[in-house]
């Protein structure tokens, strides 16, 4: 793991969402509690959908375009859909949000 | 060599039968079906949902033209089978003769036409098929049309709420003292009657029909006691009688209906006959319930094995969509019989059991139907129940001191409990199927058939649904909010009045959520509640709203946004112009469009462009169109007696005041006005949510439209003299809606539900409300008449339009 520092917790709406650019398209960071993230891709596999801009209920986001709703911890389509996005690690140390560059690197280089 | 089945009509009973059939020797029979109706069997069940326009004729095909092909079926629909020779064994058709093995015979019965002078005229309808319900819509499409319905038992008040519903003015008369007389007792019939009259159906109850009066079509009908009414239709639904003609011609054995045995055999033994022709035992049928039963045992008598049919208990129930009721047994008065009755006058709920020997043989209920199968189980069964006399009344949930959770009920129900009676599907079957992976209506519907045939029990199959699935079933939004409460909004709005809850959290916990923190169906609703209920102490939560209404933009396909600025009352100036061309160059935007709403459209925007685009929109004067909101959106106008030759006041101006005293608030759904200068109604007004129309002397406000998915002209509210009336009577209903709107309800479905009367006695007829109502909305306006744009562009909110970090930077350096 390559942990990279992306910035405070608070600057995440509590029940929201920011993006974080990379080369191979945004990540969604979310914050369903205060003391809580998850990452995953901004993209539905609907029709791409940006799930950073959907509304955050328990552990789950349901997309702005078509409402199709994902689990934030298997990234699986909850429902009848079918589908999955990519999820990320991260995590939150001193009220930073650490998320993993492994991943995101690697397929840079 | 396949023997040769014909089968005489394409009904509910005979359908059923050939499925079975082929379900169990599909290479036995060669099938002919006949069909006096041009079509192959549907469900006629739904036909007055059909009339009332909540479902469409192709929805209600059961059969279709591949089912015939696959199964082998030569269909000669449209043709009337006019003779059985039983001699040489054939049926004689209007087009030629079928050599049939065996005969089924299954052509239903024919609506009772009371012998009355006029029965013939054009315009006399009766309500059997689906052609009787393409008349009715037709005769419904003529504006102000007038309907008498003769016959207040289910068939009749079936079609009077569809030709309601279509618009056309109805009453109905009933021989009798109560309606549906033989479903119901007196109690219940007046419940039912009064729900009928507050949707707008005259009841006339003892009314003896004389005559159906006119020249060439019908013009009225006459009473015995010489009330005349004016009709240009009148529909008879009166009773039926079972249509014997082809067997009594063949000489098989009648008495009211085709004779049947138990292995539903007419006196003929290659001759079977089933459905609403026959009788069995001295009893005749008119539900399908039992008729789904003698399928079965015609398909089994068809292959040889023997079966026997038994007719059981049937309840009724009515399908019009608000009215609950439910019947089933015996429920006449008697010496040897008790009566357990509860009744609760506020909520409009009746219930009453008929007991006999410490049984229940009869029930009846109206307002609240949930237990309704659960007292028909223990009728069926004998279940003697003594031990909860004293609770029974109140249903499962109460018995053995369980709370009253609204599931239990269900939960509750054992296996062999019906919950179909259509189709007479048990709750075990039910379970099993979803078991076996059906997760939804739909799925449960296509495995076991429940809820296929009348659909009024679709309600309880999605509890079974619930019961067993826990929270991985969504209950379906008309019914609770979503998968997240058993409350519906209704329960919800009261209990947040009511309790005070001021807060998110609040209802969550004093409501029982099942969830952290709702979803994204119940939490807009929630916070929309909370907001306009308490405007002054909750804080309206942006995280609990559709992106739209977030970023103040509407988002597009591709996740860019449009952006649409308010031109108040459709008037702009050269230098607005000049700020949104510079807007539109400065931030390439792709497509500048004009509106359906009088104002221009920016379309795809950037998300991280729109803070400094609304600055800059902002410098020139322009803020948000809200054309994104669940809240005022366009207030179109015409240009009125400034210009217009015809203008009889000043509607442009009229159209600004009321946008700039309605912007910014929150409602239901979205709110669109419209003001004309004259009836000419160049402004559109008559299809907003309200519509003023001015005239020489005053304001004619009118409410309710829509020209959106449904295409709904408004109703007139008042007419008022001065504008400060207009202004007022405007502000006083939106804010009535604002109080009492189911969220996503629109102004029209919201007046449907509460009325127009009630409508107008909270805002017309009582000037201290509508006083009451306009400072409410005041105090609330205080919060919520600003420029969201502005607020959004200052430095702090607009880096929330930006990416947290840019790694594609970082990794380019
Ligand atoms: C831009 C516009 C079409 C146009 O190019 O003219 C438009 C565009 C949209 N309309 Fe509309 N409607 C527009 C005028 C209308 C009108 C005409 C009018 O207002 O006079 C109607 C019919 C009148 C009515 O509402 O009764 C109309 C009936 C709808 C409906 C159906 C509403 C209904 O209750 O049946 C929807 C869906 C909804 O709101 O749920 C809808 C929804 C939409 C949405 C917001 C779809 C969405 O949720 O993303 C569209 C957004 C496009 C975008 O990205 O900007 N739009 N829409 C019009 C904007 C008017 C404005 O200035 O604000
Ligand atoms: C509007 C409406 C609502 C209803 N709602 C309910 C409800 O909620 N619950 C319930 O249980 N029941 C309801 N019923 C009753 C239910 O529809 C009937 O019990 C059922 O359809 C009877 O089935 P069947 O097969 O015997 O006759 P049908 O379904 O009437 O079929 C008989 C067919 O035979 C054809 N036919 C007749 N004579 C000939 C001939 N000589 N040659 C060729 N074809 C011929 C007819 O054209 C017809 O298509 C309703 C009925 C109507 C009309
Ligand atoms: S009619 Fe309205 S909602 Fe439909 S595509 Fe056009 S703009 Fe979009
Ligand atoms: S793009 Fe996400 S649901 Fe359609």
């Amino acid at each position: 793991m390559s942990w990279l520092d992306i910035g405070p917790i608070d600057q995440i709406p509590l029940r929201g969402a920011r993006v974080v650019k990379t080369q191979l398209g945004c990540v969604a960071i979310f914050r369903p509690a205060e003391d809580e993230v998850f990452a995953t891709a901004d993209r539905c596999p609907h029709k791409g959908g940006p799930l950073s801009e959907g509304i955050v209920h328990g552990r789950s986001v349901t997309c702005p375009l078509h409402n199709w709703v994902f689990s934030l911890e298997t990234g699986q389509a909850q429902g009848a859909d079918e589908g999955e996005i990519e999820t990320h690690a991260v995590r939150v140390a001193n009220g930073r949000i650490l998320l993993d560059g492994s991943r995101l690197n690697r397929q840079v280089a | 060599m396949k023997q040769k089945l014909v089968v005489i009509g394409a009904g509910m009973a005979s359908g059923r039968a050939l499925e079975h059939l082929f379900e169990q020797a599909r290479d036995t029979y060669e099938v002919t079906l006949f069909n006096a109706e041009p079509r192959g069997n549907y469900n006629r069940l739904m036909l007055s949902p059909v009339l009332s326009g909540e479902k469409t004729y192709e929805e209600i095909i059961t059969h279709d033209d591949d089912w015939y092909a696959a199964n082998g079926v030569t269909c000669r629909f449209g043709e009337h089978v006019v003779k059985i020779d039983r001699a040489r064994k054939v049926v004689v058709g209007q087009n030629g003769e079928a050599p049939y093995d065996k005969l089924l015979i299954a052509t239903g019965s024919a609506p009772f036409i009371i012998p009355v002078a006029g029965k013939d005229l054009p315009g006399v309808v009766s309500y059997r098929d689906l052609d009787d319900t393409n008349a009715m819509i037709d005769a419904a499409q003529r504006p102000g049309a007038k309907a008498v319905v003769i016959g207040g038992g289910l068939l009749g008040l079936e079609a009077a709420a569809g030709l309601k519903m279509r618009g056309m003015d109805v009453t109905v008369l009933h021989l009798m003292g109560h309606l549906m007389e033989r479903q119901l007792d007196e109690a219940a019939g007046y419940l039912l009657r009064r729900a009928l009259e507050d949707r707008g159906i005259k009841v006339i109850c003892r009314a003896s029909t004389a005559a159906i009066l006119g020249e060439k079509r019908v013009e009225g009908v006459m009473l015995e006691d010489n009330t005349g009414l004016e009709a240009d239709m009148v529909v008879m639904a009166v009773g039926i009688r079972p249509e014997t003609r082809l067997a009594v011609d063949a000489h098989l054995e009648v008495e009211r209906g085709i004779s049947v045995d138990d292995a539903m055999l007419t006196s003929d033994p290659d001759i079977l006959a089933l459905g609403e022709c026959v009788e069995h035992r001295g009893q005749l049928f008119g539900l399908v319930a039992p008729l789904y039963d003698q399928a079965k045992v015609v398909a089994q008598t068809l292959i040889g094995q023997s079966a026997t049919f038994t007719p059981k208990e049937v309840s009724t129930k009515l399908k019009v969509t608000g009215c609950d009721l439910f019947s089933a047994g015996d429920f006449a008065e008697g010496e040897d019989r008790e009566d357990i009755v509860y009744r609760d006058p506020a909520r409009g709920v009746y219930k009453r059991l008929v007991l006999k020997e410490d049984r229940i043989i009869g029930a009846v209920m109206y307002g609240d139907t949930a237990d309704g199968s659960w007292f028909y189980n223990m009728i069926k069964d004998g279940t003697d129940v003594s031990d909860m006399r004293d609770t029974l009344i109140f249903g499962p949930a109460y018995q053995g001191g369980a709370t009253a959770d609204p599931m239990a009920a269900v939960a509750a129900l054992p296996d062999d409990a019906e919950i179909c009676g259509c189709n007479g599907v048990c709750k075990g079957q039910i379970v099993t199927a979803i078991n076996n992976g059906a997760n939804t209506l739909e799925d449960v519907r296509a495995v076991t058939k429940a809820s296929g045939s009348c659909g009024t029990c679709s309600g309880l199959v999605e509890q079974v649904l619930a019961a067993t699935l826990g929270d991985d079933f969504d209950m379906p939004t008309e019914r609770s909010v979503c998968g997240c409460t058993d409350l519906t909004h209704e329960d919800v709005r009261r209990l947040i009045k009511s309790q005070a809850l001021k807060s998110q959290d609040a209802v969550w916990q004093e409501l029982g959520w099942k969830t952290r923190n709702g979803c994204h169906v119940c939490r807009p609703a929630i916070n929309y509640y909370l907001l306009a209920d308490w405007p002054l102490d909750y804080a309206d939560d942006p995280q609990s709203r559709f992106v739209n209404e977030r970023r103040h933009a509407n988002i597009q396909k591709n996740g860019t946004y449009s952006v649409v600025p308010r031109m108040w009352g459709g008037i702009t100036t050269p230098q607005e112009l000049r700020a949104i061309a510079d807007a539109a160059e400065k931030y390439n935007v792709p497509t500048v469009k004009v509106t359906g709403g009088q104002r221009i459209d920016l379309l795809g925007v950037k998300r991280e462009d729109l803070p400094s685009m609304w600055y800059d929109l902002n410098q020139a004067g322009l803020v948000s169109g809200h054309a994104y909101s669940k809240g005022l959106r366009t207030v179109k106008t015409c240009v009125g007696s400034d210009h217009c030759r015809f203008g009889t006041q000043d509607s442009t101006g009229l159209g600004i005041k009321l946008e700039k005293l309605l912007w910014g608030s929150w409602t239901p759904h979205k709110v669109k006005l419209g003001v004309s200068g004259c009836p000419r109604n160049c402004a559109e007004a008559t299809c907003k949510d309200v519509g003023i129309i001015c005239v020489d002397s005053g304001y004619e406000i009118s409410v309710a439209g829509a020209a959106g998915m449904d295409l709904k002209e408004t109703e007139p509210l008042a007419k008022v003299a001065t504008e400060q009336e207009a202004i007022e009577v405007t502000t006083a209903y939106i804010q009535l809606y604002r109080e009492n709107g189911k969220y996503l309800d629109r102004g029209y479905k919201f007046v449907a539900k509460v009325g127009l009367d009630w409508v107008k006695l909270q805002v017309v007829d009582d000037p201290e409300n509508r006083k009451a109502l306009c400072e409410r909305f005041e105090i609330s306006q205080s919060i919520y008449r600003k420029d969201p744009w502005a607020e959004q562009a200052q430095p702090g909110e607009a880096e929330q339009f930006r990416p947290l970090v840019d790694l594609t930077l970082e990794a380019a350096e």
